[in-house]
Formats: structure tokens, sequence, C-alpha cells
């Protein structure tokens, strides 16, 4: 089997003093889509933090594309291939729609992703182009944040809680447009706490618990108790 | 008549206040950075046009071509090397290094060029005047260097909303952190940002040598100046900041004709009644 | 498992360098009977610029109020000391007190406008009010306009009979107004006020949310430093005999000085300010002659420290050896079986 297309092993984080990850063993291959669950204070946004550089790791074993990437700072791994829709989207509020769009495709390579291919993917982006980033629904401020996210042609895709907050007629659309991004290539990794939503689009499925991997496998051979027991750390499942 | 010419006069010199502003205002919307040796940089680059004239003897304008490029890169490397190290949530580190700078580059001008006063001869375009109705006129130099002020303003506008780079800038000014996950390296932007401003900064300093006396402790005015016409024009507004650089002009020029000792103050009176009265400046930025 | 916590203020070091405090200042205030004309004179410059850093530093480095204008109030305290003595017949001391007074009174209208602007802008916005009054003096005719004024010799005579006796007053008046000012920053420090200072310092925004009034707090400091600032203005110029707009409203004597000598000795403490003004002075005798470079070196060493160690001097020291003289920082002492429980 080829190498993953990103490797954490043994990851630790910290803030200041205060220890958010202890160890975290993870991988993911070419064309795959993991998801991450877990509860509010897990680690998993600080995971994503952790691997695009966000927060600083010196010295720790992360491997991206075949490189050791623990010491590279945020702009370079972008550069090289990741890319994140970061929580709470993180819009521009002074560029527009289409300027929120394009600056996703500041560093970028390759041109699999253009503006066309934003707006087919999500339609109603084009219509509101011109309009300033934040003056759109939650919703559609989600699709700019993950089409600004595909213009640097990701060939890992890191979405942080990307239906928090949203309707479910929403969530829904959104989600739709996940296998359509993974038809042009790229791999995803979806920070998740609706399970349901997990489970229905991920290859295998990580779950943390007070910043360690207390469960992974493929949604189908993961039983509710196991799941429920790594979520919330209640039962003596393979938790501990 | 007087007063009309003042006020002409007024206006015209605003634009050169603009000038002195457009580097700060842009610095502090980039990074939320207030350089305190900003006046002294502008004085820099008037001693900078002062050296180049006594070396090459060419015509003061032509320094332009080698002061603002040499400016530049001394902002790109003054803040790659240097300013970058102070930014952070604390404010006292960048207002106190750029202090101690002011005070430095003043004393450092000292040495170099002593306490007399300069100026640099422009020739004939310095006499030169057109004739306007009503036996008024204004002057070649004085309208060159307001037109200045509208083409850089202008350009600096359409390089922010039209290009790339000028976009990463305003996503900057938004959130420095997210634009790490554009690909843009904080560091990098910064000083490209320090560098346009110093860029700027170079124009103002060859005007301000043309147009008036100048000595290396001149900064500090320059910087009140500057700061004046942002406060006034309201943060984030170029075209705004151009309109202070007016009004505390045109303040200044009737100051005068009331008393040459009142002009300094009659501007620093307008910023305080402006300050009081709209506190966000007469043209805030419009949310997007 | 009983765990027992006391809040300590003092600790042995800060009783013994207090000790120690108290006996340097017993032989400084017995300095007019063993010192010449030259140190008392000496002695006196340093006094105050012990006050005006401490009055810097407790704006700057607790109200997180970075001023580039206090020489508004320097100058203030000055013309309003020589205003009441020459025309409204204050006798010189009561004009002193005065003096002080008034440009903490003014400072209030001041603070109202310049709280219109924040941090870095807050500074320049001094700065500007600083020059409206230097302007504003110089265009004051009765009080000698841009030239200045002297003191007439008669209200000279009112401060003491003979030059010696005079000198010995003034001697001891900065070094009251430099102990004042030391006292004014520990008990502002010791009392509410300067938890609330600690806790905006630290972050405004969670100060706010936790009740303590921001602008309440910066406004009484503000106010405050004012008044101690003009007093030691006044007492400068009291000293000087004369005085003019620029003399008065220098920013580089009252401001820039002021500001190199707390970054240098240590922002945000009551030692540094005093360690500065010691490294300033000793600079001083060194390099007197270098004239412009010695502006040069001292602007260097401000900015090297401030990105090196930016809590000066004092802080390296106070964090290598865990060392606080003046005891305004409250400790928590742990006492009892679990003494060491944190591993």
């Amino acid at each position: 089997m080829a190498e993953p297309i990103l490797t954490t092993t043994g990851l630790t984080a910290f803030y200041g003093d205060f220890q958010a990850l202890f160890g975290i063993d993870f991988e993911i291959h070419a064309g795959e889509t993991v998801a991450i669950i877990g509860s509010n204070g897990a680690g998993k946004s600080t995971f994503l933090r952790a691997i695009t550089g966000m927060l600083k790791t010196p010295g720790q074993n992360i491997r991206f594309l075949g490189r050791d990437v623990g010491d590279a700072p945020a702009h370079d791994l972008v550069r090289a291939g990741l890319a994140m829709v970061p929580e709470g989207r993180k819009l521009f509020p002074s560029l527009t729609v289409e300027e929120n769009l394009l600056i996703g495709g500041y560093g970028r390579s390759g041109t699999d992703w253009t503006l066309e291919a934003i707006y087919d993917l999500f339609p109603i982006l084009a219509e509101r182009r011109r309009h300033g980033g934040t003056a759109l629904s939650g919703g559609q401020q989600q699709m700019v944040a993950i089409g600004r996210a595909l213009m640097s042609n990701p060939k890992l895709l890191l979405c942080d809680e990307i239906s928090l907050g949203l309707a479910p007629i929403v969530i829904k659309d959104i989600y739709a447009a996940v296998p359509k991004i993974k038809a042009h290539g790229a791999t995803i990794v979806v920070v998740e706490q609706d399970v349901n939503q997990a489970m229905a689009v991920a290859d295998r499925v990580y779950c943390f618990q007070e910043g360690r991997v207390s469960l992974t496998g493929r949604p189908g051979e993961l039983t509710r108790a196991q799941i429920s027991a790594a979520y919330f750390g209640l039962e003596d499942g393979e938790a501990a | 008549m007087d007063w009309i010419n003042a006020i002409i006069q007024g206006v015209l010199l605003g634009g050169l206040y603009a000038l002195f502003a457009a580097g700060l205002s842009l610095m502090f919307g980039v990074m939320r950075f207030v350089n305190i040796a900003h006046g002294d940089f502008i004085v820099m680059g008037a001693y900078g046009a002062l050296l180049v004239v006594s070396l090459t003897g060419i015509h003061p304008l032509w320094t332009l071509v080698l002061v603002v490029p040499g400016m530049a890169a001394l902002g790109y490397l003054g803040q790659r090397l240097l300013l970058n190290r102070t930014l952070g949530d604390d404010i006292l580190p960048p207002l106190l290094v750029t202090f101690g700078f002011s005070i430095i580059i003043q004393n450092v001008l000292l040495e170099l060029f002593s306490a007399d006063s300069q100026k640099l001869q422009a020739g004939w375009i310095e006499t030169a005047s057109i004739p306007l109705a009503g036996g008024l006129s204004v002057g070649v130099m004085p309208l060159l260097i307001f037109a200045s002020a509208l083409a850089v303003i202008a350009g600096l506008q359409a390089f922010f909303y039209r290009t790339a780079l000028g976009r990463v800038l305003r996503a900057t000014s938004d959130d420095a952190d997210t634009v790490r996950l554009m690909g843009a390296d904080n560091a990098n932007v910064f000083a490209i940002a320090t560098a346009i401003a110093s860029a700027v900064v170079g124009i103002a300093g060859v005007y301000l040598a043309i147009r008036t006396n100048f000595d290396p402790a001149v900064g500090p005015a320059r910087l009140l100046y500057a700061f004046e016409a942002v406060i006034i024009g309201g943060l984030g507004n170029l075209w705004g900041t151009l309109a202070g650089g007016i009004i505390l002009g045109v303040s200044q020029a009737i100051g005068a004709q009331i008393d040459p000792g009142y002009q300094i103050l009659a501007g620093h009176l307008a910023f305080l009644i402006v300050l009081v009265l709209r506190p966000q400046g007469l043209f805030p930025k419009m949310k997007g | 498992m009983s765990e027992r916590y006391q809040v300590h203020r003092s600790t042995r070091a800060s009783r013994v360098a207090m000790s120690l405090f108290a006996l340097v200042v017993l032989a400084l205030a017995a300095a007019p009977w063993w010192a010449g004309r030259g140190d008392l004179r000496m002695l006196v410059e340093i006094f105050t610029y012990v006050g005006l850093a401490q009055m810097w530093g407790l704006l700057a480095g607790y109200g997180g109020l970075v001023s580039i204008g206090q020489q508004a109030f320097v100058g203030l305290g000055g013309y309003m000391l020589f205003a009441l003595a020459t025309f409204a017949g204050v006798p010189p001391l009561a004009a002193l007190l005065l003096a002080g007074l008034i440009a903490a009174l003014i400072a209030i209208p001041t603070a109202l406008v310049a709280f219109r602007l924040q941090g870095a802008y807050f500074a320049i916005g001094t700065w500007v009010i600083a020059e409206v009054f230097r302007l504003g003096f110089a265009q004051a005719s009765a009080l000698g306009g841009g030239s200045g004024m002297s003191l007439p010799a008669g209200i000279v005579r009112d401060i003491a009979a003979s030059a010696p006796a005079r000198e010995a007053l003034i001697y001891w008046l900065a070094l009251g107004l430099a102990l004042a000012a030391i006292g004014m920053v520990y008990l502002l420090l010791r009392s509410r006020w300067g938890l609330a200072m600690t806790a905006i310092r630290d972050s405004e925004p969670a100060s706010e949310s936790l009740g303590v009034e921001t602008w309440r707090t910066k406004f009484v400091v503000y106010v405050a430093t004012a008044g101690m600032t003009g007093l030691i203005g006044a007492l400068i110029f009291l000293q000087k005999l004369r005085i003019s707009p620029d003399a008065a409203f220098s920013v580089s004597d009252w401001t820039a000085l002021v500001i190199f000598i707390v970054v240098i000795g240590g922002i945000g403490s009551i030692e540094g300010p005093i360690i500065g003004t010691i490294v300033f002075f000793a600079l001083r005798e060194l390099a007197a002659d270098w004239g412009a470079w010695y502006m040069i070196l001292l602007g260097g060493i401000a900015v090297a420290t401030m990105l090196v160690a930016p809590r000066g001097i004092w802080g390296v020291i106070s964090e290598r050896w865990d060392l606080q003289l003046f005891p305004v920082r409250r400790r928590l002492v742990v006492t009892g079986a679990k003494a060491d429980a944190r591993a």
C-alpha cells in the first residue's frame, strides 16, 4: 500500500502550559474521506490547527506527502497542498464573495478549481458574487469558506465543523458537495460533532476524547454502544 | 482676496499632508501598527534627496527615482528584521521601539548633517505660477504636489482593489491569522505593506525638501500632521485621509492669516474639535 | 489532606530591602550637610526624574496608557507656579502645591479628549495636546510669550533667605516628591485600584467583563499622575528660576528621557524606574560630552531592551531571583500537608 497522504505519530500539542493533545496517531490515504468526531473540547480543532501549522508543534512527527512538516509554517503547508475550512468560517468581511474565493487561490498550485467550477458546485454564490462576504446567510457563508479552500487546489482538504449552527436542510446541501469535491481528487478530513452526518460521509472514523484517540474504525463495523462509549467516555467500551 | 488665496494655499498644502498621512494610514490599516518614527522617516527621505542632489547635482525631482525605491527597501528590511518582532497583543513594544527609532534617527541626522536648516532648490518650477481669475495664482510646485497626492492615493486604491496582493493586504487588515491559511506569509505581507508605505514616505520626503526648510528635528511635527489627517478623515479610508489633510492645511492657512503664530495651533485645534465632535472621523470606512 | 493557603505580600527579601531603603533615605535626607552644591543639584535632578519615571511607569506599565505628552503637565506645573507667584502673590511653596492641583484639574478635560483615542493613537493624541499647550503659552505675552520669563528676585528671596538655605529646601522638596511619587504608586497598586489596573493591563476585554470599570480606573490614574507630574514640573522650574515654552513643554527632556529610563529599568515595577534613573545618570556622567551620540546610545539601549528583555533590567533580576523589593504583588503561599503537590 502507498504511503498515507498524511500521518501523525504520537502528536502532542499545548496551549501555553495546557496540554490539549496526548499522542495522536492518525493517518489518511489518498482518496479517503475520514471523519473526526468527539464532544466539545476533545481536541478535534486543536488537531487540525496542529497539522496545518496554525498551532506551533516544534519537533513533532507529522508527515504530509512524504515530507516532515512538524516545523512547517501554515502558509508553506497551504502551498504544498493542504487547505482548511476553519471553524466559524472566518470569511474576510471587507472582501466580496468573489474576492474571498480569489484570495483562496493566492498561493495555489495547479489549475483544477476555477471560479467557474466553484460556481458550478454552489450556484447561489455566482448570484451573490458581488456581495460582501459576511452579508450572506450562514449556509452561503459556509459555501464561500469551502470554495475559498478549494481554490488552492488542495490535495488534502480539512473541514472544521462545517455543519455547526446550520439548519438540517442547509447541512444536506453542503454535504451534497462532498462527492463532487472527491471527484476532483481531493482527500477530505471532516471534523464533526454530528455523529450521524460523519458516519454517512466517511470511509473511516476517528473518535477523540480528552485529547486522545478513543476509537477508530469503519462506520459499518462500529456499534452504537462503542461509539457512545468513545464519544462520551461513559462505558467501559474500547475507550480506555 | 487674501482669504481666498490663503484657503487655496491651504488646500494645496493639504495634498502634502495627505502624502505624509497615507503611509501611516496604510500601516495601521494592514497591521494595526503605528510608527512613532513616521515623521522622522519622512525627514530621512528629505535628507536622502539632499544627499543625492549634492552627490550627483541632478534636479531635486529626479531624486524620487532613487529615494523612493531606497526608502521602500529600507522599509521592507526594517519591518522584516526588527519591527515584525514587536508585533503582538501588547501595544508597548511597537510603540516604544519606534519611539526609540525616532530619537535615534533625529540624532544620527544631527551628527551627519548638523542642525542647520536645509532646503532643495528646484529652479524655475518653484517660482512658476499659474494665474487664476481675480488676481489669484497658484504655484506650479504646490499644484504638482497636490496632483501627486491624488495620483498616489488613486494608485494605492487601485492596487488594493484590483490586484491579488492588494486583496491579501485588505484581508490581512480583517484577519491576519486566517490569511496564513490562504498561503500568505504574514511576515512577508507586513514587510510589503511597510515597503509600500515607505515608498510613499519617500515621495513625501522629497517634496518636503523642495517645498520647505527642514532640519533633523522637524520629524515629530510631520508625524502629528499625518496623524491628524488620518483621524480627521476617518480610519481606513484613503480618500478620507486626503480630505483630512486638506482640512488640516486649510485650518493652518486660516490660522496663519489671522496671526503667523497661530498657524500650527489652528491645525491642532481643528483636529481636537473633530476628535470631540466626531471621534470616528468625518469619513469613516464603510462596512463592505 | 488539609491544605492551607495564605496570601502574602511581603517576603524576607522585601523586608530586608525596605530596611535598607529606609537607611538610604535617611542618608539622603542628611545630604545638605555632607554633599557639595554640585552634588545637591545633581541629586535634585535625579529625584525629579525618579518621580517623573514613576508617574510615566504607572500610566504605561499599569494603566496601559502610553503617553508621549506628559511634558504637558511638567510645563503646566512650571508655568502655573510662575504665574501664581508673580501675578497673584501666592507664596512659592503654596504656589507649588496649587500648581500640582491645577495640573490635575486641567487633566480632567484633557482626559475626556485624549481617551477618545485608543492605544498608539492615544499616545500621539497626548503629544498633540502637549503641543497645543506649548504653542498656547508661546502666545501668552503676559508670561513672556515665546521667550519665556524669569522668577522675579523678590519672589526668589521668598523661598528662603540665603542661597544655601534655598538649595537645601529645594533639595528636600525634591526628595520628598520622589518619595511621594514612589509612595503613591505603591499605595495605588496595593489598593483596589491596583488590582483593577493589573487586570486591565493583562486583558482589557476580560476585565471589562469582570466588571472592572476600565474607563473610570484609567481616568483616575491619568488625573492623579498628571497632578504629581505637575507638582514635579513646578519644582523643576522653581529650581531653574526661568521658564520658556520650549523648555517647559520639551518632549525630549520630560518624556523621551523618562520613557528610556522606564524601559531600560523595567516597565511594570516600582524598582524599574529607580534603577533606570541610576543607569541613566551614570551613563550621562560617562558620555556627557558625546553630544548627539549620547542620545543615540540611550535610544539604542532602550530599543534593544524592548526587543530582547521587554521587562527591562529589573524584569531580568526579579525573574532570575524571584525578587520583589516593593511588595505590591500578592503571593499565594501553600502551607500544610500537601505543600508540594504540584509536580
